[in-house]
């Protein structure tokens, strides 16, 4: 029998946190080569600015398109042609399309490797909270943020970890309204890398412009 | 030939369409929005309609257009809020419109089963979450999942690229989204095509949609 040993903690002290092109770096630097995947709306489709495409990292889009390309430039533009952010985008070659079950059953049928998703919360058990405030006066829009959430085989949350009251995202239970339970398996925020485990909770894989200690004293969860 | 028509004027492919129906109308923002069709049911004046799509409308035209005159009583969509859904958000807030918000692949599994002819499935989306509240919960081989029933039309209007005269649709890039599934799931589909082509012009290997779930073509330039 084998112990794996568990990767140590890498402080960077001596910095400021991560701007958003360095995460998206690190979630691109991240993803297995070969992997189908699906960035959310907002921040984390940054991550496809760093992905090499000899990774062979295909990305799908659950309006209903697999190997979708870069930003259309303004002469490019198709209106056909769009990503789930309706932005006009590109195809690459070797690209597909499809409609939205055959869409959807790639993500309710685990058939993507990875998602990376903006939240509002994360809970230290991997609950993830990203689609709605919960303010009376909001209205609820869901999109596909439910299915994918507990579709891909590895979901990771892309955030600022400090909210602007300075209150932690990553919490003991989340308070907003949940997308999915339990699903979230890693959080890169600007401040530190999180592994999330439904049963042994949270661990502090790298921090960036802050030390572990610092960390744990301005989060209400215990860190391993 | 063939039981679908290939119709002169949008007047005729929207014909028939009651109050109180429940419409899928295709489309993904404007893209396979059959907004010829949507404008010639206004027309129409059907009213009191349930609509399902995935979004509530955008900017003034479309759907926001079918909002805006008053005939929508109930949406079935996954992601009504928009930067430019202000039509919808205002009847929304003067209570004018009722909203149901569906996961979006619930949306799409839904009217697949109505196509499908499926009762009512188990699926793992929004277990725990307040979408699932009230609904059936069963644990499957360690793994927990919500009932959902099917979401059926009277009618749907979409969008393709081409049709045939036998009723074959092919789509266009990412506009084809939930065309195909909605065609399956009413009684009456009625799609708006950039061309109308003889039989055989599409490949049988291509079609997307076939003819059987094709009652009505409208070719717009």
């Amino acid at each position: 029998m084998t112990t794996t040993e568990r990767p140590q903690c890498v402080e960077h002290v001596d910095r400021e946190p991560r701007d958003r092109d360095e995460l998206a770096a690190a979630i691109a630097h991240d993803i297995p080569a070969g992997s189908y995947v699906n960035l959310g709306i907002g921040q984390p489709t940054l991550v496809a600015d760093h992905l090499r495409p000899e990774s062979g990292v295909v990305l799908h889009t659950e309006n209903g398109m697999l190997g979708m390309g870069r930003a259309a430039s303004p002469a490019e533009v198709d209106p056909d042609l769009i990503n789930a952010g309706k932005v006009p985008v590109t195809e690459t070659l070797g690209a597909s399309y499809f409609h939205h079950a055959d869409s959807f059953a790639m993500m309710r049928g685990g058939h993507l490797d990875v998602c990376v998703l903006g939240a509002f919360q994360v809970s230290e058990r991997g609950d993830l909270a990203n689609w709605h405030t919960g303010a009376p006066d909001a209205i609820p829009a869901v999109g596909g943020a439910m299915d994918l959430a507990i579709g891909a085989k590895r979901v990771f949350v892309m955030m600022n970890l400090f909210a602007k009251d300075g209150a932690a995202k990553l919490v003991p239970e989340c308070t907003y309204p949940l997308t999915g339970l339990r699903c979230v398996r890693r959080v890169y925020t600007d401040y530190a890398t999180f592994d999330v485990d439904p049963e042994s909770g949270v661990r502090v894989c790298e921090t960036f412009g802050i030390s572990v200690a610092e960390l744990a004293s301005r989060m209400s969860i215990e860190l391993r | 030939m063939t039981r679908t028509a290939i119709c002169d004027t949008a007047a005729e492919a929207v014909a028939g369409i009651p109050d109180g129906a429940t419409v899928l109308v295709g489309g993904f923002g404007m893209a396979g929005m059959p907004t010829t069709l949507i404008d010639a049911l206004i027309e129409q004046g059907a009213t009191e309609l349930t609509i399902v799509s995935n979004n509530a409308g955008n900017g003034d035209t479309g759907l926001a257009a079918l909002l805006a005159v008053g005939r929508v009583r109930k949406v079935i969509c996954s992601f009504p809020r928009q930067s430019d859904s202000y039509v919808f958000d205002g009847l929304y807030r003067d209570g004018k419109v009722a909203l149901e918000v569906v996961p979006q692949g619930n949306l799409a599994e839904r009217m697949r089963a109505a196509g499908a002819g499926i009762g009512a499935f188990f699926c793992p989306t929004g277990v725990g979450t307040p979408l699932a509240e009230g609904k059936e919960l069963r644990t499957i081989d360690g793994r927990d999942y919500v009932l959902e029933f099917p979401i059926r039309g009277d009618v749907a209007l979409i969008g393709a690229h081409i049709g045939d005269r036998a009723g074959n649709l092919v789509y266009r890039k990412t506009a084809r989204n939930f065309g195909p599934v909605m065609a399956t799931a009413a009684a009456l589909t009625i799609a708006e095509v950039s061309r109308v082509v003889d039989p055989g012009e599409i490949d049988p290997e291509n079609v997307v949609t076939p003819g059987i779930f094709v009652d009505r073509i409208l070719e717009v330039s």
